[in-house]
């Protein structure tokens, strides 16, 4: 007797869970090819809002971590990537249509990429922060704070791109309501159930999929988001609708990059993009 | 036991009408005992089943505000100050401050110590102040102490008072002492309306509840309660469906309106829209007010306004926008 297949339903990662959309809708996802590859929850603005307060909810305890604490959460979760690395080579060389070389490069990349920003955690602040020159008997300090809660809009790069966007702001301390590539979604979702199994509390990272398009405007509106990354928005005129709608309650906003080379070495901008500067005065002892 | 309704009933009659009843301890328990037993499989389905109606746009909109109007803003924390019921009651009264068009709630809900502080910043506002007395939360005091509560809430210039009933003396069947206490609070409380707490996670059964709904009518309660809001689990669907359905019974018999007050645990929109489903479709429209239907709730205020507010501007608001308590 033949075995009947285990099909995974993919489903959205909200709160530390893998919830259905709210609104029971699915798109299909096709491979490269254009053949049938599986469906995927198409998620609503409902569903973005509830991924929001879970994200507000985690911003508490995962910002007052220890930087050092931090660093070792993500790096993690390059160790448990790594561990299922070939789940996402096979995934990727599916989505994608690129050649077994091409999507191990990719998984490489993606896996060093969470272990350099690890290493970042407890050394931007020195870097970007500061003891500042005064005329008087202070000291005058400057530190790096994460800005809250970050809508992120991933790029097309269904494992590297999604990565290179999230890491940073997580290690910074921010939280994050991601919504996935659209043609791309189901390695999202499996990157997912990496985080959900790598100390990550639930709720720093949510990932949903669907349709920027109608999902992006209610984050960009939303007034409990603090800043909004539109790094895989490709029409303009969708872009500069979401900057002028995150401008009512000052959201940090990164402008779109579809061009970027997610291969190179990516600096420090997206870290310091997301961070709001805190700068106390304080007396000298006598 | 069939009284003839009476329009005109005013809270004398409604005594008269269960004179036989309440007579002696063993007729109160023949009749409490007599009412019929609560379907618990059954009520809970209606419960859950009420709340899967969807209310949106205008329907939705008017229930955002009939259920800031029913809320009893509740600050009951032994760290209160006399400023944080100062701000409490200036939240009260303009819940809202940059949109003027939101209603006031429908009181404000402190202990006893407190209510001279907090009819002080409501002043003519409308807003009601509401005191828990009667030895709250557990009502283990002796019965001159619970009077002396209850007195010194209403000459501190209460306008409701929430009593909790003695769950030790219901529990083991004495009835008629808790009829009595009702009674004599409610005495004490002159003018005041007087609200029953019944402390429904300590009944244990439905039927318990029925029955406790029906000995503070009886009683001259104004409003039946379910809990203190410190007793886990505090009100539910369920236990509130009993309840209404109790009140919407007594009316029928006596002609006279009881309120329901259901208090703890109802921290959502979604939530409160449930309830206030629940009072349409078992009580019936005429509690959809104020007057007969209330919140007893802190942070329900502050989904609520955040509802009203996204449906007001199209975007989703934050609590930093709404004080924290």
């Amino acid at each position: 007797m033949s075995r009947i297949d285990v099909r995974k339903t993919y489903k959205l990662y909200i709160g530390g869970q893998f919830p259905r959309s709210e609104s029971g809708r699915s798109y299909v996802v096709n491979d490269a090819k254009g053949r049938l590859l599986a469906n995927a929850a198409q998620a609503s603005r409902k569903d973005a809002r509830d991924a929001v307060v879970a994200a507000r909810a985690a911003f508490g305890g995962w910002s007052t971590k220890t930087a050092y604490n931090r660093a070792q959460v993500v790096y993690r979760i390059a160790e448990v990537l790594e561990g299922r690395r070939e789940q996402f080579e096979a995934e990727l060389r599916a989505a994608e249509g690129i050649s077994t070389a091409k999507a191990r490069t990719y998984v490489d990349a993606a896996i060093d990429r969470l272990v350099w920003y690890a290493g970042w955690a407890d050394k931007i602040t020195q870097v970007v922060g500061n003891a500042n020159p005064v005329a008087g008997p202070y000291f005058n300090l400057s530190t790096p704070e994460p800005s809250g809660v970050i809508a992120v809009v991933a790029p097309r790069g269904a494992l590297l791109g999604l990565v290179s966007v999230v890491a940073p702001l997580i290690i910074t301390g921010n939280t994050v309501v991601v919504i996935a590539s659209e043609e791309n979604p189901l390695t999202a979702i499996t990157l997912g159930e990496v985080m959900a199994t790598s100390d990550l509390p639930g709720g720093v990272v949510n990932v949903l999929t669907g349709s920027a398009a109608e999902i992006a405007p209610w984050l960009a509106s939303h007034m409990d988001v603090n800043g909004i990354d539109l790094t895989g928005i490709e029409d303009a005129t969708l872009a500069t609708e979401l900057e002028a709608a995150g401008a009512d309650n000052l959201k940090r906003v990164r402008r779109p990059a579809p061009d970027t080379d997610w291969l190179a070495e990516p600096g420090l901008d997206r870290m310091t993009r997301f961070l709001e500067t805190k700068t106390v005065w304080h007396p000298i002892g006598v | 036991m069939t009284p003839t309704p009476s329009s005109t009933a005013s809270t004398g009659s409604t005594h008269a009408l269960f004179d036989d009843v309440v007579r002696s301890d063993s007729s109160l328990r023949r009749f409490l005992h007599g009412l019929p037993g609560v379907d618990q499989v059954g009520c809970e389905a209606r419960a859950a089943g009420l709340g899967t109606r969807s209310i949106k746009t205008t329907a939705k909109a008017f229930a955002i505000d009939l259920a800031i109007r029913m809320v009893d803003l509740t600050t009951l924390e032994g760290q209160d100050t006399h400023g944080k019921v100062r701000a409490l009651a200036s939240k009260a009264m303009r819940p809202d401050p940059a949109d003027p068009s939101c209603p006031a709630t429908a009181a404000v809900c402190v202990y006893p110590d407190m209510v001279a502080t907090a009819k002080q910043t409501l002043g003519t506002s409308g807003v009601n102040v509401a005191a828990v007395a009667t030895a709250f939360p557990s009502g283990r005091a002796a019965m001159d102490i619970k009077l002396a509560d209850t007195r010194d809430a209403v000459e501190a210039g209460a306008d409701e008072i929430d009593m909790v009933i003695d769950r030790g003396a219901f529990l083991s069947g004495r009835y008629l002492d808790v009829f009595e206490e009702i009674a004599q609070v409610k005495e004490a409380c002159g003018d005041a309306h007087l609200k029953v707490i019944f402390e429904t996670g300590e009944l244990q059964t439905y039927d318990n509840v029925r029955r406790a709904s029906w000995l503070a009518m009886m009683a001259g309660g104004h409003f039946i309660k379910t809990s203190t809001g410190k007793v886990q689990p505090a009100a539910t669907l369920p236990v509130t469906l009993i309840m209404l359905e109790a009140v919407r019974d007594f009316r029928e018999q006596t002609g006279q309106m009881v309120g329901v007050k259901p208090a703890g645990g109802i921290k959502t929109t979604k939530d409160a829209i449930k309830y206030l489903v629940m009072v349409n479709e078992i009580a019936g429209p005429d509690w959809l007010d104020p007057d007969w239907f209330r919140f007893g709730a802190s942070t329900l205020l502050n989904d609520l306004l955040m509802q009203r507010t996204k449906m007001t501007t199209g975007r989703y608001s934050g609590p930093d926008y709404f004080t924290l308590d």
